[in-house]
């Protein structure tokens, strides 16, 4: 996997055309990278252009209105000391990005940008860094620590934050679990009474914006029961919190009397969720059926795929096909795009694995139109391809995986790929 | 539907891999215990498609910064103690493995038997490019109740 990863990296630096290198005097090296044609495939007069590559797992993104992107990439801190987590880059407007700086000790998912602040996010911490009256970051040695001590146990630790317009910062702490059995993922093995772990994950938590060093007590369990949230959104129309959960995993595996093995792969749902404080989804108690359009209760807690359960739990806004990692949630607010796009929800999904046997799927960038703060008609496959052919689809073995989406000052949108680092742009012309 | 075409492909490739490796073997040295190896990993695909494709997936590649691959690993190939304790009492620890990451949960497999863990082992040990001894019941035998 390595060897192949520092072919294709070899591969890509060599034959990347227009790939400008060059020092300023004095100042660190800074690389120009001119945007190279996408094969994504999209709809009729939509183009998509690789802005830059090779760096590294990049999760989520962030855009000030400059021009400048702040992603934010995952590393593995034991074997690289010295990664920096967060790239900046300056989209040049004229079809070149200058890579300009990488700061931030720590790695992990989260980057959002808000009230002069840059905020960042480790998989037990969240961050933030003082923002100039150019949406720079003044001193990238110095971050201020707002969140500390989140749990973070192996499974579903990246932490998904996002602020709204209150002062308020939402952190998603995923459940460190799949179904809150009594031995994780274990044949047959049966869910644990009144699940402990909703006490500390499994929902999304709000913290204050400019509190320093807040814990669990310091927060507010603003949602419940979602198992896993990475691609979550503030919908700017509505004033309201949008998640997108990954659902649970493994039907077939745990319980292959009720489940057949192709019905584990297209269930449960990947649910978009329209968030008010208070709300709980479910887990682990339920999961979202998209077949039967019902909250089901979960086998690991009496039920047989047919009883449904969860009465007090909300229903989703949307509900897709199991398996297929929302990682990226947008509410496009731009005018660039056809006026249908308004106020409607890119969604980008990762890819599944929990497939196997059956084909995989996902690894593309889905619209869901809205109109007047609902979902509207079906959603859509928005740019796909992402993954090199429909081989790599079927086997899972895709050569770029769609993660994080920001909305440029243009309004075209910027999708990060975390399997090898390329950061697409994709602008509509008439 | 591309996919089970491709799985059927594999399987049939694996078994006249096997079928020609067995036969050569037979050829060699008549005693070895080559046809066993190969009951052994046929026994040990259909455990393997049972209980590990979904995580490990059909070519052992496994899932990036997720579930660790089965190919060429220090973890397979190796020390044979460490493999089947990780079936048995299943893992879930952060591991480096070639210069990446994986982090889920497996689960104890201790409901297999002794058999079904020899062949499956003895399957991944065989398979995805790997070639490596077989892992023997006996094996697994000393080992079951030991942390």
């Amino acid at each position: 996997m390595k060897n192949k990863f520092l072919i294709t990296s070899l591969l890509s630096t060599v034959a990347v055309v227009g790939l400008l290198s060059f020092t300023t005097p004095g100042k660190k090296h800074i690389t120009t990278h001119a945007a190279t044609p996408a094969s994504l495939k999209l709809p009729a007069g939509f183009k998509a252009d690789v802005i830059a590559e090779n760096l590294g797992t990049t999760r989520h993104i962030a855009t000030t209105p400059q021009g400048d992107i702040y992603v934010k990439s995952n590393f593995n801190a034991r074997r690289n000391k010295d990664a920096k987590g967060i790239t900046v880059l300056h989209d040049n407007g004229d079809g070149t990005t200058t890579v300009k700086s990488k700061f931030g000790d720590f790695s992990g998912t989260g980057v959002y940008i808000k009230s002069g602040y840059l905020y960042a996010s480790s998989d037990e911490e969240v961050f933030r860094y003082k923002l100039n009256d150019k949406n720079e970051v003044i001193d990238p040695t110095k971050p201020e620590r707002i969140v500390t001590g989140l749990i973070s146990r192996h499974e579903h630790e990246a932490k998904a934050i996002l602020l709204d317009n209150a002062g308020n910062l939402y952190v998603n702490i995923g459940a460190y679990s799949n179904s809150c059995q009594e031995k994780d993922r274990q044949k047959g093995s049966m869910g644990q009474k009144g699940c402990p772990i909703l006490d500390s994950a499994a929902g999304i938590w709000q913290f204050k914006a400019d509190k320093p060093d807040q814990h669990y007590k310091d927060g507010v369990r603003y949602a419940t029961g979602l198992r896993n949230v990475v691609g979550m959104d503030w919908n700017t129309e509505l004033n309201q919190l949008f998640v997108m959960q990954h659902g649970r995993d493994q039907l077939h595996d745990i319980f292959p009397d009720m489940f057949t093995v192709q019905q584990s792969a297209l269930l449960p749902a990947e649910c978009l969720y329209a968030i008010k404080k208070g709300d709980n989804a479910g887990w682990p108690y339920i999961y979202y059926d998209q077949q039967q359009h019902k909250k089901i209760l979960a086998p690991e807690y009496g039920g047989d795929g047919k009883k449904t359960g969860g009465e007090n739990a909300i229903d989703p806004a949307v509900a897709f096909p199991g398996h297929l990692a929302p990682n990226g949630l947008l509410f496009y607010t731009g005018n660039q795009f056809p006026a249908k796009y308004k106020n409607g929800a890119f969604i980008a999904f990762h890819g599944s694995w929990n497939r196997a046997p059956e084909p995989q799927a996902g690894y593309f960038v889905v619209f869901q139109p809205f109109k007047d703060g609902k979902p509207f008609g079906d959603w859509e496959v928005f740019a796909d391809n992402f993954a090199g052919s429909p081989e790599n689809v079927a086997s899972g073995h895709a050569e770029h995986r769609p993660c994080g989406l920001a909305q440029a000052a243009d309004g075209s949108i910027y999708v990060t790929d975390d399997s090898k680092g390329f950061i697409y742009k994709i602008t509509y012309k008439k | 539907m591309t996919v089970y075409f491709r799985s059927l492909l594999l399987m049939a490739f694996c078994f006249l891999t096997i079928n020609s490796y067995a036969q050569k073997h037979k050829k060699i040295a008549a005693k070895k215990p080559a046809a066993s190896l190969s009951a052994s990993v046929a026994a040990g695909q259909k455990v393997y498609m049972q209980y590990c494709v979904s995580c490990h997936q059909v070519d052992g590649g496994g899932v990036q910064h997720m579930n660790p691959p089965l190919i060429k690993t220090t973890y397979v190939l190796g020390d044979k103690s460490k493999i089947i304790k990780i079936v048995l009492h299943g893992f879930s620890e952060d591991v480096d493995i070639n210069g990446d990451s994986y982090s889920n949960t497996m689960p104890s497999f201790d409901m297999l038997k002794d058999q079904e863990i020899a062949d499956v082992l003895t399957y991944v040990r065989n398979s995805f490019t790997n070639k490596a001894s077989a892992v023997k019941v006996s094996e697994v035998t000393a080992l079951r109740g030991k942390k």
